[in-house]
């Protein structure tokens, strides 16, 4: 690789552990078990830990898209949290990046209570914006969502919208923010067609704008037609770090086997 | 067939050191103390904006509103007057019973109300911190805010019922204000210190109920505050006297009404009440950032 390239993100054998509660096989959960545990010193069955991302390293260079490939399950939106720095890292290992990644998910939890435009307006905040750009940026967050095309939506709680609309809105308030490395998780498979042309266009600006970008897609389509290398991610283990031709074709094999 | 890149040790330190070159900052870092000050300082709007978020989101399904806010409290105080001031007749040694009663309920309340809602702070926001990156103090501090916005409304009622029992209005009132002020710092801190505390050993959110209770009991807001002088002496009586919500709630009693009899002298309660506030203030502070970066785990 040739030195005068800027790495903008940096992984070095990183490992993310995900601690879930509650999650307990029947029967071990009694007091009886309990008590055991206590006294033996075990960790509680009820907290389980799953091992997403064992091990990644990888260099990402400045104007590079790269894509995010692996089966259901593979680790790919916990290496991206990771990369955002809002999963921590294991120790002895980490995961370096220039500025602030931002990662642009369709999951991002709103408030389900409130109007669609309070959401904009604190899902802006809490990207950093100040209250002035938040009143700049907000009609055209909404429009861009396209919400309002079916009478004034953004007035109504987000709980009265349908699954479609309510992912698009949280896209359109994530992508309306300039970013140095961007990180995109499935957000190009929400909503219909014609809003997912709107926003495949809005992601090749952003991608002018922001150094790197990150695409987690099912989607071989486009990560065929936003990225030039792809890294195929299986079990939390990197399988495959290629040009985007190479892997998926790989990739394929291994799927239609 | 594409080059693999799968971990092996030989190639971490360079990778590390060629991140570390290029000036790159390691994701997850924690920043120093002055420094995670400021940015939550930059995000004070969208602390507002949430808790005000928290406020309508909660009161917006009811009928009533807002008026819920002032209706909570004075609900609150009438259940404990009849328990304790007409079946159980505690009110023989104190003047103002109702008066009494009212102060110590309404400002337990508002600490109480912040432990229970700061307690699920980071939990029940696990979707936004996973998603979304700003300071996560913003949370319980929103929090304290929303609490703080309840207080007020109560200490309207606390106001009326102490004029309608027949307490005049001093200077000395006044004071509630830096009592107030005190407590809010006190309470944000418990906010900080029960978010990281139950975000990281979630168990203790079922003990969360019990430990309030005994800590009102222990508060002297059902019964006169010289009970315990009555029945305990020497290091259990001081223990008892240094609860810092005794002490909270003797300032704002002290402060409006007369003949009121207090655990210790008003000066001495005022240094107990600073020391505690700035205790659990910045204790509590530092505590929840030194956990900053963790809580996206769950």
């Amino acid at each position: 690789m040739a030195d005068q390239r800027e790495p903008t993100v940096i992984a070095d054998n990183a490992h993310v552990v995900y601690r879930i509660y509650g999650s307990a096989a029947a029967g071990s959960n009694t007091p009886l078990a309990s008590f055991k545990r206590i006294v033996t010193g075990k960790k509680s069955g009820a907290v389980r830990e799953v091992h997403a991302v064992k091990g990644v390293s990888f260099v990402a260079y400045k104007g590079e898209a790269i894509g995010l490939i692996g089966t259901n399950g593979s680790g790919k939106s916990t290496l991206l949290r990771a990369i955002a720095g809002l999963l921590p890292v294991e120790r002895g290992g980490g995961i370096f990046a220039a500025g602030q990644p931002s990662l642009l998910g369709v999951n991002a939890a709103l408030m389900n209570d409130l109007s669609g435009e309070r959401n904009v307006e604190l899902g802006c905040l809490a990207m950093g914006m100040t209250p002035a750009q938040v009143k700049e940026q907000a009609p055209g967050i909404i429009e861009f969502s396209g919400i309002n095309e079916r009478g004034d939506f953004s007035s109504l709680p987000m709980k009265t919208y349908s699954s479609g609309m309510a992912a698009r809105l949280r896209f359109s308030i994530a992508a309306a923010k300039k970013h140095d490395v961007l990180l995109i998780d499935e957000a190009l498979a929400t909503g219909d067609a014609k809003f997912r042309k709107r926003s495949e266009q809005r992601v090749r600006d952003l991608r002018k704008e922001a150094g790197t970008v990150f695409l987690v897609s099912h989607s071989e389509q486009s990560i065929r037609d936003t990225c030039e290398r792809t890294i195929w991610l299986e079990s939390g283990v990197i399988r495959a770090d290629g040009t985007t031709d190479d892997v998926l074709k790989e990739y394929e094999t291994y799927v239609s086997k | 067939m594409a080059q693999t890149a799968v971990a092996d040790s030989d190639t971490g330190p360079s990778l590390t050191e060629l991140a570390r070159s290029h000036g790159l900052t390691k994701a997850g870092r924690l920043p120093r103390l002055p420094e995670y000050t400021r940015h939550l300082w930059s995000y004070r709007h969208f602390i507002a904006a949430f808790a005000n978020a928290k406020v309508s989101a909660s009161l917006g399904s009811t009928k009533l509103g807002v008026v819920w806010q002032l209706l909570t409290p004075l609900i609150n105080a009438g259940v404990y007057y009849l328990i304790f001031g007409v079946l159980i007749n505690t009110k023989q040694d104190v003047d103002n019973f109702i008066a009494y009663l009212c102060a110590g309920v309404f400002i337990f309340g508002f600490t109480q109300s912040v432990v229970q809602a700061g307690s699920q702070s980071i939990t029940a926001n696990i979707a936004l911190i996973r998603a979304l990156h700003f300071p996560r103090a913003s949370l319980p501090i929103a929090v304290s805010l929303v609490e703080v916005r309840n207080m007020l409304a109560s200490m309207v009622v606390l106001i009326a019922i102490v004029l309608l029992t027949g307490e005049p209005i001093t200077v000395q009132w006044l004071l509630l204000i830096p009592a107030l002020i005190f407590q809010t710092i006190f309470n944000t801190g418990l906010a900080l210190f029960v978010s990281r505390l139950i975000s990281k050993v979630t168990d203790i959110r079922q003990l969360i109920p019990y430990i309030l209770r005994i800590w009102m009991y222990g508060s002297a807001v059902l019964y006169p505050v010289t009970f315990f002088a009555e029945r305990i002496d020497g290091w259990q009586l001081a223990l008892v006297e240094s609860n810092p919500m005794l002490i909270y709630i003797e300032l704002v009693r002290h402060a409006l009404m007369e003949n009121v009899e207090l655990a210790t002298p008003a000066p001495w309660l005022w240094v107990q009440a600073a020391i505690w506030t700035v205790l659990v203030g910045f204790g509590g502070y530092v505590y929840f950032w030194r956990g900053e970066k963790g809580y996206g785990r769950g």
